[in-house]
C-alpha cells in the first residue's frame, strides 16, 4: 500500500479492473444488468438536468419562461438572450481575465512544483526532511485563515484591485503540487540522474533534459487541477477585486445575479455563457480529468 | 563508488536545492505561513482598516463567543456537515459500486457524473436557485405532477440548509466517486476469487471484503470533505446570503462579512483562527479514532 501512496500505475490499475470484469461478468445476469442501466440512465440524467434545464431556459423569452406546464424546448427560441447577456456587462472581458489569470497561474505553478519536487526527490542538501514536513504542514492551513492578513498586506503595497493576489501566490506553487511531483520523481530510478551527472550535467540541466519530459501524467493532471482551481475561485476575487473590468468569470456572474434578481432567461444565458465552453473541454477530455484525480487522490 | 560521488558533490548540490526551492519556500512563508501567524496577532487587537491597530488582548474572542450569531454559524456549519458528508458518501459510494461493475457505456455515465465537479460552484449556485424557484422552479413543478406541493426551498427556514446540501451533494458526488472507483480497483481480485470459492454472496463479500479493504480511501474522503464541508461559501452566497433569518449563516460567511462588509479585522481574524482550530481538533479526533480503517 504504501508504495503507491500519492501515485498510482494506471495502467495496473486498468489490467486488474480488466480482470475483475472477467470474474465478475460470468456473476452478473442480463437482468440486473438491464436494471443496472436503468438506476444509471436514470441517475446521470438527474445529473445532468440541471444543465439541460438552464439551457432551455436561457433561449426562452422573458415571458414563457413563467408558463405552465413548461416546455424543454422554448417557443420561440430567443437567441438574443445570449447576445444581451453578453454585451450588458463585459462578460468578454471577464473570459480575458480568467484565462490570463489562469494561464499564468498554471504556467508559473507547474515550474515552481516541478522544480521543487525534482529538489526533494533526488537533491541531497541539509534540512531537507524539515523543509519538506514545513510545506507539507502549509497545506493544513485553510486559505480563510489567512485572508485577512494577506488583504492587509496587499492592501499596504497596492496589489488591492489588480490581478496580482490571483496570480502571485499561486503561481509560486502549492504544497500539493510539490508533493505530488516529489511522490512520482521518486519513483524515477536513480541511474538516470547518475548517468546524466556523471555526464557532467548540473542539477538545473539534469532537471531540464531528465526529469521534465519524464514527468507527463502527473504533470497534465497538476495542470487541470491548477487551471480549474484557478478558473473556479470566487472568494480570492469577491475579496481582492472591486472594478467591474478586472472580474473574472464567476464574479461576473454573481453580479449579474445583483442586477437581474428575476430574469431567469437572462441570468440562465449569463450561466450558459460562463459554463458550456467548460463543459464541450471537459467532456472532450474528460479522460485526462478522471486520471488526473485517480492519480492525484492517495490512498491514506 | 556512488557514496564518494554523493559525498563530494554534498556541497555542490545545496546551494542550486535552496536555489531551486526559493520560489515555493517564499511563497509558503510569505502568502501562508506569516499570513496565517499574524492572524493570530491581529485577533488580539481592535483593527478597523485605515487606523492603527490596538492591542486589546483575548476582547474580541470574548465577544465573538458572547454573539449568537456565532452560535448560529457554528450550528449551522455542524448541520452541513452532518448533512452532507454521510449522504455524500453514500451516493458516491454507491455510484462507484455500479460503474465498477461489468457494463458497456461506463465512460458514459462516468462523464455526466462528474460533470458537476468541474463547474464553478457560483454559476451551477445560480442554476440551482432556479431550480428551486418555489412558483416555477422545475424541481416544485416536478412535485406538482406527482401530487406533491414543494416548500419554498430557498426560502424557506426549514428547507433552505437541506436546499444547500442537496445541491452541494450534486456538485461534489463525482469527485468522490473517482475516488471511490480507483479504490475499489486497486482491490486485488484473488481476496474475491477466494470469497466465490467459499461460497459467500454479494453481501458478505461486500461487508468482509470491499468495506474493509476500501476504508483507507473512505477515510481519506472523509478528511478532506469534513475539511471541505467547514468551508463552505460560494454557494451559500449565491443561493442564500445566509439567510432566510440565518438559517443558511455559515462560519465563513461570518468571517467575510465581519472583515470585508463591517471591516472588524481582528474580530475577523479571531474567528478564522477559531475556525481553523475545530477543523484541526474534527481532523486529529478522525486519525485518533481511525482503528476502523484496515490497512493492509
Amino acid at each position: 500500500m504504501s508504495e503507491r501512496a500519492g501515485v498510482t500505475q494506471p495502467r495496473q490499475v486498468y489490467s486488474s479492473a480488466a480482470r475483475r470484469s472477467g470474474v465478475w461478468a460470468k456473476r452478473m445476469s442480463a437482468a440486473g444488468r438491464l436494471l443496472l442501466h436503468a438506476v444509471l440512465l436514470i441517475t446521470g440524467f438527474l445529473t445532468i438536468l440541471p444543465f439541460l434545464w438552464m439551457l432551455s431556459t436561457s433561449l426562452k423569452s422573458e415571458g414563457t419562461v413563467f408558463i405552465y406546464p413548461p416546455k424543454w424546448i422554448p417557443d420561440p427560441i430567443v437567441w438574443e438572450n445570449y447576445l444581451e447577456a453578453w454585451t450588458f456587462l463585459p462578460m468578454g472581458q471577464a473570459y480575458v481575465n480568467s484565462l490570463k489569470i489562469g494561464l499564468i497561474v498554471t504556467a508559473g505553478s507547474l515550474f515552481t512544483s516541478t522544480l521543487a519536487g525534482y529538489t526533494f526527490a533526488k537533491l541531497q542538501f541539509p534540512g531537507r526532511n524539515v523543509l519538506f514536513v514545513l510545506l507539507l504542514a502549509t497545506m493544513m492551513i485553510p486559505g480563510q485563515v489567512t485572508l485577512v492578513p494577506s488583504y492587509i498586506l496587499y492592501s499596504y503595497i497596492g496589489w488591492i484591485d489588480t490581478h496580482l493576489p490571483l496570480i502571485v501566490p499561486p503561481a509560486l506553487g502549492g504544497a500539493f503540487g510539490v508533493f505530488l511531483m516529489r511522490q512520482y520523481y521518486m519513483t524515477i530510478p536513480a541511474d538516470l540522474e547518475d548517468a546524466a551527472r556523471i555526464d557532467g550535467c548540473n542539477p538545473w540541466q539534469t532537471y531540464l533534459r531528465i526529469m521534465v519530459p519524464l514527468s507527463g501524467p502527473p504533470v497534465s493532471a497538476l495542470a487541470i487541477f491548477t487551471f480549474m482551481g484557478s478558473w473556479n475561485d470566487f472568494l480570492g476575487p469577491l475579496v481582492f477585486l472591486n472594478s467591474q473590468v478586472k472580474f473574472t468569470v464567476p464574479l461576473m456572474i454573481a453580479s449579474f445575479q445583483g442586477l437581474y434578481s428575476t430574469n431567469w432567461s437572462l441570468l440562465m444565458a449569463a450561466a450558459s455563457i460562463a459554463l458550456i465552453p467548460v463543459l464541450i473541454i471537459y467532456i472532450s477530455a474528460q479522460r485526462y480529468f478522471i486520471q488526473g484525480i485517480t492519480l492525484t487522490g492517495m490512498k491514506a | 563508488m556512488a557514496s564518494l560521488l554523493q559525498r563530494r558533490r554534498l556541497p555542490r548540490d545545496t546551494w542550486w536545492a535552496y536555489l531551486f526551492l526559493s520560489p515555493v519556500l517564499f511563497g509558503a512563508f510569505i502568502f501562508v505561513l506569516a499570513p496565517a501567524i499574524a492572524t493570530l496577532f491581529i485577533s488580539f487587537t481592535e483593527w478597523q482598516m485605515g487606523s492603527a491597530p490596538s492591542w486589546i488582548g483575548v476582547e474580541n474572542y470574548r465577544k465573538e463567543f458572547n454573539e449568537p450569531l456565532f452560535w448560529q454559524a457554528l450550528r449551522n456549519t455542524a448541520y452541513y456537515t452532518v448533512g452532507i458528508i454521510p449522504l455524500n458518501m453514500a451516493v458516491s459510494l454507491l455510484l462507484a459500486l455500479a460503474l465498477n461493475a461489468p457494463i458497456r457505456y461506463r465512460v458514459f455515465y462516468r462523464t455526466a457524473f462528474f460533470m458537476p465537479v468541474v463547474t464553478s460552484v457560483v454559476a451551477v449556485a445560480l442554476v440551482w436557485s432556479w431550480l428551486y424557484n418555489p412558483d416555477f422552479g422545475v424541481i416544485n413543478l416536478l412535485l406538482a405532477k406527482i401530487g406533491i406541493q414543494g416548500p419554498g426551498w430557498l426560502t424557506s427556514q426549514q428547507w433552505a440548509m437541506p436546499s444547500v446540501i442537496i445541491m452541494s451533494v450534486w456538485h461534489g458526488m463525482g469527485y468522490n466517486m473517482v475516488i471511490f472507483l480507483a479504490g475499489l480497483q486497486g482491490i486485488p481480485v484473488h481476496l474475491y476469487e477466494a470469497a466465490k470459492i467459499d461460497g459467500a454472496n454479494w453481501w458478505s463479500e461486500f461487508r468482509h471484503i470491499t468495506l474493509p479493504m476500501l476504508s483507507p480511501t473512505t477515510f481519506f474522503i472523509l478528511i478532506i470533505s469534513i475539511i471541505g464541508s467547514f468551508q463552505v461559501f460560494g454557494q451559500i452566497y449565491m443561493m442564500t446570503r445566509g439567510g432566510p433569518a440565518n438559517a443558511t449563516h455559515v462560519l465563513v460567511l461570518r468571517i467575510f462579512n465581519l472583515a470585508f462588509r463591517f471591516f472588524h479585522m481582528g474580530q475577523a481574524a479571531a474567528l478564522a483562527w477559531v475556525l481553523f482550530v475545530i477543523i484541526m481538533a474534527v481532523t486529529l479526533i478522525q486519525f485518533r479514532y481511525s482503528r476502523w480503517v484496515h490497512y493492509e
